[in-house]
């Protein structure tokens, strides 16, 4: 999206970004965040019997005014680390750094001011909004909560921010089970912005929505970032929406971050062979076509995040693995050649140009291994 | 989520997005319909609803108008009257004899008047021993199944707990050191009561917090009291209402019990359940009259509220197959709540059967 370098905020008497100090600090910086689920069992004494590594040492900055997509398949930690940014999650470790200041082990009480300037909007436009509850609590309860405006007062401003998302402002009354997926995801997108906040994390805003309507939200995302000034997280699978829609793109596969780039730089030249998978996938609409041509498929199923491959998460599928791959993991970091700002996890990047034909996942153990376990395995598997 | 009418409608209509919104305007009134507004135009148009509404009221009426009619015969319906209110012999009235409308007991006190007299502590009784009840339940479960852990474990084996005790034994022992009075049987019912509800709540209450709508609250920075009763309980209303109806009833047959095995508000009041107890005491007198109408009471004050909290299921939850769907003709208005309600309920029903 654009780079809105200076926010404006011309609808709030809010405290604005321009106000605050430090312009060109990151807005968010996420430190090595580790997030696991423990896995327990018994009924009296729950003994821990495993955990799902869902987010496994995550670091990132978001800047002000960028759209920072986030990308991989189902399962891959997303929406994990989306609650860990908002602290709907208490992280495992890590360190969440929002606006200078660390938020990660804030009580409830010292987290409300940054509640206000950090809001999520939710993958699914049915559940995320309350079915009991009229359209016009369920945005105004931000300024109810934070006590800015009630009364009348309150009422009119959420009629105002109806009419920004493109509803209208006299359903005010309604219930959100009168309302289509797209109307309904207008609404959280209210329900975001009546805090007038500075960041704003769309966990996969517009997956659940029918293509025509996702474009709709889309646009309406972009043209309230220019509006507002604000800063996006954003969450998707599908890598169009996301390299529309991204200023920088980075490539989550099992927990981890594989690769960070510049939009362009990213889907340009691809560095990790997942990105390059990823890529590969999507450029092919036409699946017969995919069959035939240079395609990079990707074996199985992603492996489980309780028990992930040792070394670099990627081995078992990757194409280009070595053994090393198995046993060390490949650090993030620049690779020769790259930008300062292109990162990379991989012991051997794809070179530029180069074409991952036919490719099979290079570690035949972990290929055997994986087919023993796997019901799936041997099909391909169009990531 | 679930998938009323109204979702159905609203997927087909996400494919062209604007058209729609048109469309829901000339259908639809600017004013949302509330799914509680819906159920209650969906109860108005059930027959037994209104069946089980006149049961009700007509009890209702016999409470107020009780001591109306003592004043208008002239018969009390504490004091005995051995003069009028039995025959030369000694004998008992029976229905329509010397102006007693349903006869005297073998006392001489007139039997309608002690029913109309009845009518007043079963409803008090059975209502406000259920609102404790719902009430009680409804915040422990609430709290139960929100914050879980030790709070959850506590209260959730206190719900078991209860609902195992053989509370005839403890409202006995209760009676025996306080003696039986009204408040107590209504604190006794209520103490016997909530748990059903809480542990109703609690589950709903699990369930619902997992949704992601608690999730947006928590992420507006509503704290923990907003999300337990203004997002998550506005969800619970369904089943709360339901259950509430037909704790009614086991409230009411609960306080007749008590009375009749002597342990409850305790006479000379007259309530249905000292009634019964009479009869049993007079052996050699007793009159079918003295059994028939105080039960025939309690008859019509359950079926009504059984009924009742049946059609408020119904109502609620139209989506359910009804078990006798040929029974009820009833015109569907829209869209509606909780498929749960009538699970819980069931729940309910089989759990009170179960003590
Ligand atoms: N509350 C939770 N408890 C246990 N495991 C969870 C929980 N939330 C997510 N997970 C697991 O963490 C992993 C990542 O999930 P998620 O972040 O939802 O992925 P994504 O959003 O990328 O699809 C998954 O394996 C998921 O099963
Ligand atoms: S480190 Fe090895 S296994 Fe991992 S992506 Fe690079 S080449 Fe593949
Ligand atoms: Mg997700």
């Amino acid at each position: 999206m654009s780079e809105a370098a200076t926010p404006v905020n011309p609808a709030s008497n809010e405290p604005t970004l321009a106000a605050a100090p430090a312009g060109d600090r990151p807005l968010l910086q996420l430190e090595n965040v580790v997030k696991h689920f423990p896995i327990r069992r018994g009924i009296f004494f729950k003994r821990q019997i495993g955990r799902v590594q869902a987010v496994e040492g995550v670091s990132l900055e978001v800047r002000r005014g960028e759209t920072l997509g986030l990308v991989g398949e189902t399962g891959c930690g997303k929406s994990t680390l989306a609650r860990c940014i908002t602290r709907l999650h208490p992280l495992t470790s890590g360190r969440v750094i929002f606006d200078g200041v660390d938020i990660t082990r804030l009580s409830a009480g010292q987290l409300r001011p940054y509640r206000r300037r950090m809001q999520m909007i939710f993958q699914d436009p049915f559940g995320s909004l309350n079915p009991r509850r009229r359209v016009g609590s369920i945005i105004g309860d931000p300024l109810a909560i934070h006590g800015i405006a009630d009364g009348g007062e309150r009422k009119r401003q959420v009629q105002e921010l109806m009419e920004v998302v493109g509803l209208n402002p006299e359903h005010y009354n309604r219930f959100p089970s009168e309302f289509s997926g797209g109307q309904r995801q207008r609404i959280g997108v209210a329900r975001a912005l009546a805090l007038r906040p500075s960041l704003i994390v769309c966990d996969e805003p517009v997956s659940a929505l029918d293509v025509s309507v996702q474009a709709q939200i889309i646009n309406l995302l972009e043209d309230l970032q220019g509006e507002f000034g604000l800063t996006y997280v954003f969450i998707a699978h599908d890598l169009a929406v996301v390299e529309h829609v991204s200023d920088r793109v980075a490539v989550m596969y099992l927990g981890k971050i594989v690769e960070m780039a510049d939009t362009a730089e990213l889907f340009g030249s691809p560095r990790h062979p997942y990105t390059a998978a990823l890529l590969s996938a999507s450029m092919v609409a036409d699946p017969e076509k995919a069959r035939s041509s240079h395609r990079v498929v990707l074996y199985g199923d992603v492996p489980s995040p309780i028990n992930p491959p040792s070394g670099c998460r990627f081995h078992t599928r990757c194409p280009k693995a070595q053994p090393l791959c198995s046993v060390e993991e490949p650090p993030l970091r620049v690779q020769a050649g790259d930008p300062g700002g292109h990162l990379t996890a991989c012991h051997f990047p794809v070179a530029p140009g180069e074409q991952l034909v036919g490719a099979e996942p290079a570690i035949s153990a972990a290929v055997t291994e994986f087919v023993a376990t796997s019901p799936g395995a041997g099909e391909e598997e169009t990531v | 989520m679930s998938l009323s009418p109204f979702d159905v409608g609203s997927a087909a209509l996400v494919a062209d997005e604007d058209q729609s919104l048109e469309a829901l305007d000339a259908g639809r009134a600017i004013e949302g319909r509330s799914p509680l507004r819906l159920a209650f135009a969906r109860l108005r148009s059930d027959r037994i609803a209104w069946l089980a509404a006149g049961m009700i009221v007509l009890m209702a009426l016999l409470a107020v108008v009780a001591p109306v009619l003592s004043a208008l015969t002239g018969h009390s319906p504490y004091n005995p009257d051995l003069v009028n209110g039995t025959d030369s012999f000694g004998q008992p009235y029976g229905p329509g004899q010397a102006g007693f409308l349903l006869g005297t007991d073998n006392v001489g006190r007139d039997i309608l008047v002690r029913v109309a007299y009845g009518a007043r502590i079963s409803l008090l009784v059975g209502v406000l021993a259920t609102l404790l009840a719902t009430v009680g339940g409804t915040i422990l479960g609430l709290v139960s199944g929100y914050y879980g852990g030790w709070i959850d474990a506590l209260l959730a084996r206190m719900m078991d707990a209860v609902l195992s005790f053989p509370y005839v034994l403890a409202a006995i022992v209760l009676a025996a050191v306080f003696g039986g009075s009204l408040p107590l049987t209504i604190g006794v019912i209520a103490f016997f009561s909530w748990a059903a509800i809480g542990r109703i709540v609690r589950g709903q209450t699990l369930s619902q917090k997992e949704k992601e709508y608690v999730e947006a609250a928590r992420s507006i920075g509503a704290g923990s009291f907003r999300i337990m009763f203004v997002d998550i309980l506005p969800n619970l209303i369904a089943p709360v209402i339901v259950l509430g109806t037909l704790l009614v009833p086991v409230a009411v047959v609960f306080e007749a019990t008590l009375d009749y095995l002597g342990v409850g508000v305790g006479p000379p009041t007259p309530t249905w359940g000292n009634m019964l107890a009479d009869d049993q005491g007079s052996a050699g007198f007793g009159a079918w009259w003295f059994w028939v109408f105080p039960s025939v009471a309690l008859l019509i004050t359950t079926l009504g509220f059984n009924l009742l909290g049946d059609s408020v299921r119904d109502a609620l939850d139209p989506r359910t197959e009804r078990l006798f769907a040929n029974r009820r003709k009833k015109v569907v208005v829209g869209g509606g709540p909780d498929a749960s309600a009538r699970a819980d309920t069931d729940r309910l029903s089989g759990g009170t059967e179960a003590r």
